[in-house]
């Protein structure tokens, strides 16, 4: 039977001699996802924020966004953005909190805003989703997926550095914020919105872009005991070369299964699947540039051997 | 050939076994209502409302203080107490002794009307009184306990298929309600505290000029009409028959003007005291107030005990509600809805078929990746993914868990992340062939060393997840457990199932080499 073949067997790819061209693109990268988000910031949803949400449908035909802009810009409900959402039958209608800063709960001007736009359009739309986020429950939420990416990001580096060596763990974690960076800079360049669903997005990268960088690591490691003569670049490349194989053909399966979940599971998984998307790409990259890239600046045998690993290990005959 | 142990090989395919006969039986088994064991549509899939609401604890704390300062005004006088400048600023309540040598006597007198679980404090000639924190907790836990009663006998009523109603926190309530895609009617059944009160009319001086001149009689006060909020009646502050002491109530209609009544039934206190008013009061017009509004003061014209009606130009619907209020008692506090999100059949049918989409299309490009790059043993790794859904279908069954849109996306998201192990143990081996060992050899080798890797890779994400648990509202929450148990299910189905599936595999066909073509062999 004749496969697939992605790549050749016994490739030996000098993945370093990119290294600058990857260096200054990452570097980059990360500036400019920085300046975004400070300057633009994100487009954060209701979870976040506070206000109400309405998804409607035409009950025939295409919708008119326009129209409706306009006809629910006359109700004076203050800012209101309007949004055509996974068909053009679907509009996703975006009101801001009534009654300023006090908001906390589905207050009468909170009730008669959705009111008027329910009444506004029912002879044409059909209500689909309804969604109401007090000021201080939004609150909360932002407070608690700020812990929560925080508390996973910690868990993560204190795994890793019992885990690995310190240069090692170092690179792991440096390539990581690479990665949750550059993904909240897709989301300030696009304007996609930042909800809670994204924040589920951002923590699953982040869990599979050190899931890849474990794996060559790991390889890399081996290698640094096998072949004691072998620089770094040589090392590095070698594991690279040996592991590229697996790195790309688990992203394309993890591709094909959020090109299935963003084309076909409907328009509220949309940017969770876009977040994804760009998560694994990038997560790719970074565990082969980022993270290698970084380690193969440090000395990875000193001449203490000892001196590189965890005390967890260094009684261990077998390390 | 590859030996395996046999409590190994038995073991696995008893795990199997049972992960697939629980995920067949919860599917098969099901009632067609939804009840049962297994696993259950969230809000987001079969439409329905997700309400929070928020016991207003500041306005039971508020309102306890002024009762507070009522009984102090009154004691301190019985006890010719001079006091000034009491106030009530939200949670704490002040007065001041006009003369300082009655401190001791006042202290006593106070410290024997306030509650176990508030304290005073004293400056100078100062007083005050607040909740001290443990107390405070105690009053909020047992007002969201009773108004936890009350929601739930209020939103019963209602029809609504399983409603969730459980505290969350300190100071809220979930509510969830499948099925019901417009919750007013709900909310406004929660949105009213329906405190009812029977009180008399003060006829010693007229509403009219009391709001004119602003000065309301000690003991009286004066409420706005529920028809009218420019109309208002001056009370007798003492509520002689209170909403506690109602045994039932139902809507029905006058039998004389046809007119849509509410007709209640007074326990045996209630009917007393109620025929003691009636029957001294006859001539003087009696309020029926609910929630700070009168809502009619018809006058007594003879004794009335334990049933009477109360009119008030209801419409029927409005009758309904009343009865359905009155019956499941006042809310210990008024509720605030902080979050509440609603989901029509519409779109929760289409993100059912949305879901079902993804996952046939996400299975299938995968399996079809697979097959074409590893070939026979591609096939076993996507019977492998398939086993891996059957045990990830059974332990979300036995877990009860709630299956929403996101969850949906975990389990996509496992299928295409669990084949990742495969690939792994793939390549291990693979690469120990391109070094010439035996295909037996290589297999150990390659399943011992791809473990260590694949636990690890696995448990950053399992720990993500975890996180993304305590996050979580609901739908979210859904794709924290998928992903969980999908990490956990991918574990097993590939370091444990994938094993037995190869082993029999190569033990039956006796291939002489799998995976690479053989002259990739040696050539490392």
């Amino acid at each position: 039977m004749a496969l697939l073949r992605l790549l050749p067997a016994n490739l030996n790819i000098p993945f370093m001699r990119g290294r600058l061209y990857s260096s200054v693109f990452s570097a980059l990268l990360v500036a400019g996802s920085i300046i975004f988000w400070l300057i633009v910031g994100l487009n954060t949803g209701i979870d976040f924020r506070g206000g109400f949400v309405i998804e409607v449908k035409t009950l025939e035909g295409a919708a008119n966004v326009e129209e409706l802009r306009e006809e629910l810009g006359d109700l004076n409900l203050g800012d209101i953005s309007l949004q055509e959402f996974g068909s053009e039958r679907e509009v996703l209608i975006r009101v801001q909190s009534q009654d300023e800063g006090m908001a906390t709960d589905l207050s009468d001007a909170n009730k008669q805003a959705i009111q008027l736009v329910q009444e506004q359009i029912a002879d044409r739309y059909e209500i689909r989703r309804t969604e109401f986020v007090g000021a201080v429950v939004g609150d909360e939420l932002r407070r608690n997926a700020f812990y929560a990416v925080i508390a996973a990001l910690g868990s993560i580096m204190i795994y890793i550095w019992f885990r690995f060596e310190w240069p090692f763990a170092i690179s792991a974690i440096l390539a990581l914020a690479h990665d949750i960076i550059t993904t909240i800079g897709l989301f300030s360049l696009t304007g996609i919105e930042f909800n809670l669903a994204t924040v589920a997005a951002l923590l699953t990268i982040a869990g599979y872009s050190i899931n890849d960088t474990v794996v060559i690591f790991d390889r890399i490691r081996d290698n640094l005991k096998k072949y004691k003569s072998w620089d770094n670049d040589t090392i590095i490349n070698t594991s690279l070369s040996q592991t590229i194989s697996r790195t790309l053909m688990t992203s394309i399966t993890t591709l094909i299964a959020l090109l299935a979940i963003y084309f076909f599971g409907g328009a509220v998984l949309g940017g969770f699947a876009l977040a994804m998307i760009w998560g694994v790409l990038i997560g790719t990259y970074s565990s082969i540039y980022v993270a290698s890239t970084i380690l193969s600046r440090f000395d990875l045998r000193p001449s203490d051997d000892d001196d590189m690993l965890p005390t967890h290990e260094r009684n261990d005959p077998k390390s | 050939m590859i030996r395996l142990s046999t409590w190994f090989y038995n073991l696995t395919i008893l795990v199997v076994v049972i992960a697939a006969s629980v995920a067949v039986s919860t599917v098969v088994l099901r009632d067609d209502d939804g009840g049962g064991i297994g696993v259950n549509l969230g809000l987001d899939l079969q439409g329905g409302s997700y309400l929070l609401l928020e016991v207003d604890m500041d306005s039971v704390v508020q309102e306890r203080m002024d009762n507070l300062g009522e009984t102090i005004r009154i004691s301190m006088r019985n006890s010719r107490i001079g006091i000034s400048n009491l106030s009530v600023n939200s949670d704490r309540l002040s007065f001041q002794l006009r003369d300082e040598l009655q401190f001791i006597e006042a202290r006593d007198i106070l410290n024997g009307l306030i509650a176990p679980e508030m304290r005073v404090t004293i400056s100078e000639n100062t007083l005050s009184v607040a909740f001290d924190e443990t107390g405070l907790s105690q009053l909020t836990t047992m007002t969201v306990g009773q108004a936890i009663e009350i929601v739930r006998a209020r939103v019963d009523e209602t029809g609504t298929k399983e409603p969730v109603i459980q505290r969350q926190g300190n100071n809220r309530i979930l509510l969830q309600l499948p099925g019901v895609d417009d919750p007013e009617q709900v909310k406004s059944l929660l949105g009213k505290t329906a405190k009812i009160g029977f009180q008399l009319v003060d006829i010693s001086a007229s509403a009219e000029s009391v709001k004119a001149s602003g000065r309301v009689p000690p003991g009286s006060e004066l409420l706005p009409s529920r028809d009218n909020p420019d109309e208002h009646y001056l009370l007798n502050k003492r509520v002689m028959v209170s909403g506690e002491m109602l045994e039932d109530a139902r809507p029905s209609f006058d039998g004389q003007t046809n007119e849509a009544v509410v007709s209640f039934t007074l326990n045996s206190t209630g009917a007393e005291r109620f025929g003691r008013v009636t029957g001294q009061n006859i001539g003087r017009p009696f309020a029926i107030v609910l929630d700070n509004e009168v809502i009619s003061a018809p006058v007594i014209r003879s004794q009335i005990f334990a049933n009477g009606q109360i009119s008030g130009g209801f419409s029927v619907d409005e009758t309904n509600e009343l009865s359905l209020l009155l019956r499941s008692g006042a809310l210990p506090a008024p509720l605030l809805v902080v979050e509440e999100r609603s989901v029509g059949p519409g779109l929760g049918s289409d993100s059912v078929r949305a879901g079902q989409v993804a996952s046939i299309v996400g299975l299938a490009g995968v399996a079809l990746f697979m097959i074409s790059s590893y070939g026979m043993i591609g096939c076993l790794a996507v019977i492998a993914v398939f086993i891996n859904m059957l045990l990830l279908y059974g332990q979300l069954s036995i877990l009860g868990a709630t299956l929403t849109l996101p969850g949906i996306a975990g389990i996509v998201l496992t299928i295409g992340m669990a084949v990742d192990a495969n690939i792994i143990i793939f390549e291990r081996i693979k690469e120990e062939l391109r070094a010439g060992r035996k295909l037996a050899t290589a297999f150990k080798t390659g399943f011992n060393q791809a473990t260590g890797t694949i636990i690890d890779a696995n448990l950053t994400t399992l720990a993500a997840a975890l996180f993304l648990y305590f996050l979580g509202s609901g739908p979210v929450k859904g794709f924290s457990v998928t992903i969980s148990v999908g990490v956990i299910s991918s574990m097993f189905s590939t370091i444990i199932v994938m094993r037995v599936l190869l082993a029999i595999w190569i033990n039956t066909i006796k291939p002489e080499s799998i995976l690479i073509s053989k002259q990739d062999i040696g050539a490392n």
